[in-house]
């Protein structure tokens, strides 16, 4: 029997395996559109934090968390959206047992991340809030990266050490959070979509 | 050393269902397919053949009022599987 018999079903078996295990829908579009509301968000907090409205009273932390999660939703629907096209033209569905598996490795650090992120917020720990964000997202990113391309494992690095410097570097957590969220994203994304859409 | 390879897994499709079954708990009858791309009659007369070797084991329930056929490979199954990938390997690194 050849050899090229059985490399042929070593590949096979290799793909099955892949295919069967991890998400390799995820749209790399998606990581550049999420840096890019990440920039937006970052640009429009700069610019309230300088407000007077904000040194008048600067406690007033709301606009803060309506710029983030706008940012978090514009991120995630979009992502929905160019993942679910890409999916649909490799001929998988959204929603596919590797997608939910997925989902919910990323998903789970991040949500304990909104909460702790949630609780400096609301208890006087506003300097960590960028830190916490990058920290915990990053984390969620490592943790799926097993369910997916492995590729967003480097991202997932890169946030957790940004978001560990934000923690002591609280003056520039704003600028450690374009970094992370805004450059990394569309760095990542551009990444992606050369090696794997292009 | 040809002689540790596998004949039950001389076929592609069924190195295929074993190939799923190692890396899933579990795998439905349509996902299999849909990975597979393969017909029902092919992809049944393939899991019967590994069923009757105790490569895998065979689970049917009801979802609703569904009938749901899954499958999941047998420790037997995973020590012949791995037996056959190192024979494939040896194979291809002696030559």
């Amino acid at each position: 029997m050849s050899n090229e018999r059985h490399i042929e079903d070593l590949k096979e078996i290799r793909s099955l395996m892949e295919k069967s295990t991890r998400f390799l829908s995820l749209s790399g579009w998606s990581g550049i559109m999420a840096g890019t509301y990440a920039l937006l968000g970052a640009y429009l907090a700069n610019d309230y934090a300088s407000s007077e409205v904000f040194l008048a009273n600067p406690t007033h932390l709301l606009p803060f968390l309506v710029i983030g999660l706008g940012v978090m939703a514009a991120a995630l629907v979009t992502g929905a959206i160019l993942t679910y096209l890409k999916a649909k033209k490799n001929g998988q569905t959204l929603f596919d047992k590797t997608a939910l598996r997925m989902v919910a490795h990323i998903g789970f650090p991040m949500v304990v991340g909104f909460f702790v992120w949630l609780a400096f917020a609301l208890k006087g720990g506003e300097q960590f809030m960028a830190g916490v964000l990058l920290i915990f997202y990053g984390l969620g990113l490592i943790n799926g990266s097993k369910y997916t391309l492995n590729d967003i494992r480097i991202l997932g690095v890169a946030n957790v050490t940004l978001g560990v410097l934000a923690l002591f570097f609280t003056h520039y957590g704003l600028y450690f959070w374009a970094a992370g969220f805004g450059l990394g994203h569309i760095v990542y994304g551009v990444y992606m979509w050369m090696r794997y859409e292009r | 050393m040809i002689q540790n390879l596998n004949k039950a897994f001389e076929s592609r499709l069924r190195l295929g269902i074993m190939s799923l079954l190692m890396v899933n708990v579990e795998v439905d009858f349509n996902t299999a397919k849909e990975l597979l791309q393969v017909t029902d009659g092919n992809l049944a007369s393939h899991t019967n053949s590994l069923e009757k070797l105790a490569y895998i084991s065979v689970i049917k329930e009801f979802v609703g009022k569904k009938p749901k056929t899954s499958y999941k490979a047998t420790i037997e199954g995973r020590k012949a599987f791995t037996a056959h990938i190192d024979a494939l390997e040896n194979l291809l690194k002696n030559r």
